[in-house]
This record gives structure tokens, sequence and C-alpha cells, in this order.
């Protein structure tokens, strides 16, 4: 285990991330895409702080920011899916294509 | 030299990967939502393995909720109730697979020829009490605006979700216009049409009640 090895996994976890958020046509399966992308920079901050930080404890606090974006990311975006479903009945992203030129 | 740190770290982050790609790939949204639980708690563990054990432990608390809760819309927002009907919720398949590829090469690009600074944690150093000394000392305002972030996020998404808009009906209030007096107030190619969307391979969805062309907003609130 050291930097590079911590990083390649955190690389696996953002790009099935992408694809994930890229593929998935509910919104809600979309979010989990966002949420796997955030799990890998969890995991690429946490191993910068453990192999290239000395120690200091700055870069947990750089940890705690990321999981608490986490938790706001899903809390809105659970509120806005409620509230484009009230909208429009649309659950899926094919369901607002307004905005599309 | 192969320890006991770099096996579990192997079998964790082979874990993570694999459940991380079962949740786009399984049949049933409950199943995904577990699964991503999975790919969280195994990061979690590689967190502990990495001596962040506050951060490993508390991410796998945060999470264990989290999922509960996600789980909660999956139910609402199912495509594949009870798993009765073949579901196929992908679009774009080919250039998602291929962008995630491209993102994870970018970063692995990055992890193989970056040449970083080499100091590592010293692992006879009491992270944790590092870290809380950290949080209410030199870090306090970050830490106290994240509290106040979160809790604008609780009255942000109680005010987004709700169903009483400020103008009365929430229906009411957070739609647009009709373009001529009492005409449909969307627009005439953003109605939900139920054949188009059986056409986007949504073999899944109940159709019933949500032709709402005809419905009026007093029944749709029942509805939902």
């Amino acid at each position: 285990m050291n930097l590079m090895t911590v990083l390649l996994v955190a690389a696996a976890l953002i790009g099935v991330g992408v694809w994930g958020a890229l593929a998935q046509q509910t919104f809600v399966m979309l979010m989990m895409g966002i949420e796997m992308m955030l799990n890998g920079v969890i995991l690429a901050v946490a191993g910068f702080w453990a192999f290239t930080g000395a120690g200091l404890p700055k870069g947990q606090v750089l940890v705690i920011i990321t999981m608490a974006v986490m938790a706001i990311e899903l809390a809105i975006g659970f509120a806005l899916v409620t509230a484009v479903y009230r909208a429009r009945q649309a659950d899926m992203t094919e369901g607002i294509g307004s905005l599309k030129g | 030299m192969i320890g006991t740190i770099d096996v579990a770290f192997v079998v964790f982050s082979v874990a993570a990967v694999a459940s991380g790609c079962g949740v786009f790939r399984v049949d049933s949204m409950i199943r995904a939502t577990y699964l991503l639980l999975a790919s969280f708690l195994n990061v979690g563990a590689i967190l502990v393995l990495l001596l962040a054990e506050y951060l490993g432990v508390a991410l796998l608390f945060m999470m264990t909720a989290e999922m509960i809760v996600m789980g909660l819309f999956m139910v609402m927002f199912m495509m594949n109730p009870a798993g009765l009907n073949p579901m196929n919720m992908v679009h774009q398949p080919r250039f998602a697979a291929a962008a995630g590829v491209v993102a994870a090469a970018g970063v692995a690009v990055v992890a193989v020829f970056a040449d970083f600074p080499d100091a590592p944690v010293d692992a006879e150093s009491d992270t944790i009490r590092e870290l809380g000394i950290e949080l209410l000392g030199g870090s306090m305002l970050v830490f106290e605006s994240i509290g106040v972030t979160l809790m604008a996020t609780m009255v942000c998404s109680v005010i987004l979700s709700s169903a009483t808009g400020r103008f009365g009906d929430g229906y009411e209030g957070s739609v647009a216009p009709a373009l001529e007096p009492g005409g449909d107030h969307r627009p005439a190619d953003d109605l939900y049409d139920p054949d188009a969307a059986m056409g986007h391979s949504m073999h899944g969805m109940d159709m019933g009640g949500m032709d709402h062309g005809e419905m009026d907003h007093g029944e749709m609130e029942h509805d939902s």
C-alpha cells in the first residue's frame, strides 16, 4: 500500500462514478454516480494526507469538507428531484428536455 | 515484503471497486443502494488502514445512515417494483463507458507519473487527537462553516420539496404560466408522452396514473 496504489483505486472509483452518472437515466441513480465519484475523491485525499502530508491534521479537515459536500449534494439533490417530479412528473433525465436546443 | 496491511488493502480495494461497478449493473435500485453502501464501507476500511481512523469510522456511520435514506428514495422512484419487470435504465452506454475509462485513465496517469513528496504519517502519532485539536482550534472556522452550511441545506431542502409553494399550491408556484389563457401551463413538446417514454426502453415504468395531460392539479396532489 503506497500513494500510487491508493490513487489507482481512487481513479477506478472516479471512473466508475463518471460512467454511472452519464449512463443512468433516473435522477436518483445519476446522484449515486456523483456519490461514487466523491467516494474516490475521499480516498485520494486521505491517501495524500497519509503519504505526503507528514501527518498534518489539515489534510483530514479536507476529507471532512468532502464528506460535508457529499451530504449536501444528496440532500439538495433529493429535494430537487422531488420538486422536478412535482412540477413535471419526470423522474428521468429525458423527462425535462425543454431547455434542450 | 507483503504484510497484512497490504493484503487487507488489496481485498478492500477490489471489494470497493467491484461493488462500485455492481451499483450500475444490477437490476434493482435497492440492490444498487446497498452495493454503493458496500463500496463506501470498503473505502472507510481503507481509510482506517491509512491511519485516518476517525474519518474511516465516521464515513462508515455517515454512509450507513445516508444509504438508508437513499433506499427510501429509491423505493419512491423505483422503476422496477418488486423486480417483476426486466429493467434497462441506461442511455448512451458506449459514450458513458468511454468517458468513465478516460476519467479513470486521467487520474491513473497522475498517480503513476507524478512526483509527490514522500512524507508519510508517523504511525506512533495520535491522529484522532490531532484532528480534534485542529477542528476546534486552527480550523474552527471551517468546521463551524460546515455546520452552518448543513443547516442552510436542511432549510433549502425543506423549501424545495415542500408541497405548498410561496404563491399557494406548489404546482402553481413552481411551473411556468400558460401560453394562452386557460391552456395547459406546460409547453406542448414538454408534455409527458408515455408512448415516447416506452420507446426509450422504459419497460419497468408503471404508466397508470401518469397521464397527467388530462389530470387536474387537485387529483395530482392526492396521488403524490
